[in-house]
């Protein structure tokens, strides 16, 4: 959780770049305290990379909280919007994988689907190794977000 | 009271209690320059170079444990302060510096004299603020003040576009108290870490205490000086922390590290039990890691959680004001129950015996390392001796015992060469009636040179001690011992004559070219009171800084003069620079 503050974006992403942490994902947005975002950030390390990481983000002047998620029972979800060539051949095959996923078609043209696809990144992972690779056009994720499950997050 | 942006910065500065403020003027900051014309409880010294103003706000604040205050314009005069910027962060030094900034409608348009000022010293300051209206601008100083001078201290920017100090608004007063949910740097020391630290010291058979910077920032010169007479114990200091303990104390071991006293180095090798107290395990602290105390149980002291564990894993992390926890320490230990060390102290006496800041003379030349003993002894000990950083500052550091906190004053995080004479003339601001030396070398003086000037016209007199070999020696050593004397880049061809440099800006310049003249020249020079002298010493080209830990070594591997001519690495130690 940090401050709703223009600068604090890159006071994070910065701070990741100087010290050399790598970021796989990162999300942002407001709360429903409008004062405060929450960020959620994905990045890989051993337990003092990862310690390194926390204490130095509490550093931050406009960080209020970190939670490693990851050492808490949490919630995490990331969306998925990828649009797919189709034709009448194709089409009833991506229509049983689109639904075994639980994705959603969010918008139709004469030869291709916008599809959308939540949950966690395996099952993402997993759906867009599932499509036949030559007609997948374009790939849009928005990276993990996640919640803390206690009410205390 | 109808005021604009301009009058209240000024007002809020003054209710902060700031008496100097160092700068330099420019297009954005003019409304700034005119409210501060009228104000009369603010000093304001007009620095020749940016770097300057801010390197001289630092020597102020090192000196007097007070916020230093620098002001620049937008652009250039924002560019310029970063180095000095960069110097006081990477040694946690409190300072407010206020930057202008082009109107806030033309903000990223390319504006002349525009730059990006708060991305730019992102990554080097403790906190930044962009103000873009006058109603902010109260609130946001008292931020400023608190966040650079709580917990663990650092600079601060504050960015003002100049519409900003421009806007006429009603101003209700500086605020008195300032709440911030993201910052909360009061800590209470934990009881149960302190009760862990003492189980440890209790049954260490070779304690060493290790203190840093922190022990002077943190003004903890008193209880760390305690905790060491009680416990008896052996006490190394870093470079940062030169003076937060006597250094002629007999329990002192003088400095540690690259160039630390071979006393120093071994007893941390072989040690059962290290007190950490506001140090870092900065690099040129520990050599190579994966030799670093291999028998030792850490206790880490720090105001910075961040600190504990990033480069060192430690037993016992105890977060706190240094000095709170020293005192909390003092309080619990029961001295009776401490091992007896006498076999400690012998071993450390047998490595005391090895005299490893011996240095041979030699007939005609003058050694550097004389110079300093000769300013240690005409100033009693008694002087601030600020630096610039390279060979010179590493001797000062070896053969200036410090007994006091606040009096050595040097660039050892960054190592800025050209912080010596602007933060001399801080020193002095800040401590009027206090000898003020800085010892500096023919490459670093040149990098700042053009402050000569604004020494004359403030008055600030200090004593420069020039150890001029003609080589940017450190490198020259470097190139010496590590690429087959290749002397790239590192030979001064065509100094200038520095009597008559210090002469052209109306200093006294003295030429000292005879070994016999070293104590003579600074005698009449520290007799000077009201002038700032300039004492250009010729000394031996060739010496070279000992002892020394090869980058690579471990503690135990120490160079020492005389016994090693000549060091020698591998291309692992080189990687480290």
């Amino acid at each position: 959780m940090l401050e709703n503050e223009s600068g604090a974006l890159s006071r994070v992403s910065g701070l990741f770049s100087a010290r050399g942490f790598n970021i796989e994902s990162l999300t942002v947005a407001a709360t429903n305290d409008p004062t405060l975002s929450r960020m959620t950030i994905v990045s890989v390390g051993d337990d003092n990379i990862i310690e390194q990481i926390v204490k130095q983000l509490e550093k931050l002047i406009d960080v209020v909280k970190v939670v490693d998620l990851t050492a808490t029972e949490h919630v995490e979800r990331e969306l998925l919007l990828v649009k797919i060539d189709v034709n009448p051949k194709t089409q009833a095959d991506i229509d049983r994988q689109i639904d075994q996923f639980s994705g959603k078609i969010v918008d139709v043209s004469e030869d291709t689907y916008l599809v959308e696809v939540a949950g966690q990144s395996k099952k993402i992972n997993e759906f867009l190794d599932s499509l036949d690779e030559s007609r997948v056009l374009e790939v849009s994720r928005t990276g993990v977000t996640g919640v803390c499950q206690r009410r205390e997050g | 009271m109808k005021l604009n942006g301009a009058q209240i910065l000024v007002d809020c500065l003054k209710s902060e209690g700031v008496k100097h403020i160092f700068g330099y003027p420019g297009g954005a900051v003019l409304h700034i320059y005119d409210a501060l014309d009228v104000c009369t409880v603010i000093d304001h010294i007009l620095v020749r170079h940016e770097q300057g103003a801010v390197h001289a706000a630092d020597g102020y604040a090192r000196t007097s444990g007070k916020c230093g205050v620098a002001l620049v314009t937008s652009g250039p005069g924002l560019t310029n302060a970063v180095t000095g910027i960069a110097t006081a962060f990477t040694d946690s030094i409190p300072m407010v510096v206020v930057s202008g900034q082009v109107p806030s409608p033309v903000i990223g348009s390319d504006a002349f004299q525009e730059v990006d000022a708060v991305g730019i010293t992102r990554s080097c300051v403790k906190h930044n603020f962009l103000v873009k209206n006058a109603d902010d601008i109260a609130e946001i100083v008292k931020k400023a003040f608190y966040i650079a001078t709580t917990g663990r201290p650092g600079p601060v920017l504050i960015d003002i576009t100049k519409d900003a100090t421009i806007a006429e608004i009603e101003y209700e007063g500086y605020p008195q108290t300032i709440k911030m949910r993201s910052y909360q740097p009061e800590v209470q020391v934990d009881a149960e870490q302190i009760k862990k630290a003492i189980a440890i010291i209790e049954k260490a058979k070779k304690p060493i205490i290790y203190s840093g910077g922190g022990s002077v920032i943190g003004n903890a010169s008193k209880a760390l000086t305690t905790l060491t007479h009680n416990t008896g114990f052996p006490i190394t200091q870093t470079l940062m922390g030169l003076g937060a303990f006597p250094a002629t104390d007999k329990q002192s071991l003088g400095m540690l590290g690259m160039h630390g006293t071979y006393e120093s180095n071994m007893a941390m090798h072989d040690s059962d039990c290290i007190i950490a107290v506001g140090a870092r395990f900065d690099d040129r602290i520990t050599g190579n890691l994966e030799k670093f105390c291999p028998y030792a149980k850490i206790i880490h002291i720090d105001i910075d959680p961040s600190t504990i564990g990033k480069v060192v894993g430690v037993d016992v992390s105890i977060i706190g004001q240094v000095n709170d926890v020293l005192q909390a320490l003092i309080q619990s230990l029961d001295t009776k129950k401490l091992e007896n060390i006498d076999l400690w102290w012998k071993q450390i006496d047998d490595w005391r015996s090895v005299d490893s800041m011996a240095y041979r003379t030699k007939q005609g030349v003058i050694k550097p390392q004389t110079v300093i003993e000769a300013l240690y002894e005409v100033t009693k000990g008694e002087a601030i001796v600020t630096s610039d950083v390279g060979q010179h500052q590493m001797w000062a550091a070896q053969y200036y015992p410090f007994d006091k906190p606040r009096r050595w004053i040097n660039s050892g995080g960054l190592g800025t060469m050209g912080f010596g004479l602007p933060a001399a003339m801080g020193a002095k601001l800040a401590d009027p009636d206090r000898d003020v030396a800085c010892v500096t070398g023919d490459g670093s003086i040149q990098m700042m040179l053009q402050e000569l000037s604004t020494m004359l016209q403030y008055h600030t007199p200090v004593k420069i001690i020039n150890i001029n070999n003609g080589y940017l020696g450190m490198v020259r050593q470097w190139q010496e011992f590590f690429y087959d004397k290749r002397y790239s880049m590192s030979y001064m061809d065509a100094l200038p004559d520095f009597v008559k440099l210090a002469e052209s800006y109306g200093h006294i310049g003295i030429k000292v070219e005879k070994e016999s003249d070293i104590k003579p020249a600074l005698i009449e020079a520290f007799k000077q009171k009201d002038r700032t002298v300039f004492i250009d010493i010729s000394t031996d080209p060739t010496e070279n800084v000992f002892p020394m830990i090869p980058s690579g070594a471990g503690h135990h591997e120490m160079l020492l003069a005389g016994r090693d001519e000549m060091a020698s690495t591998n291309d692992s130690g080189l990687n480290l620079v």
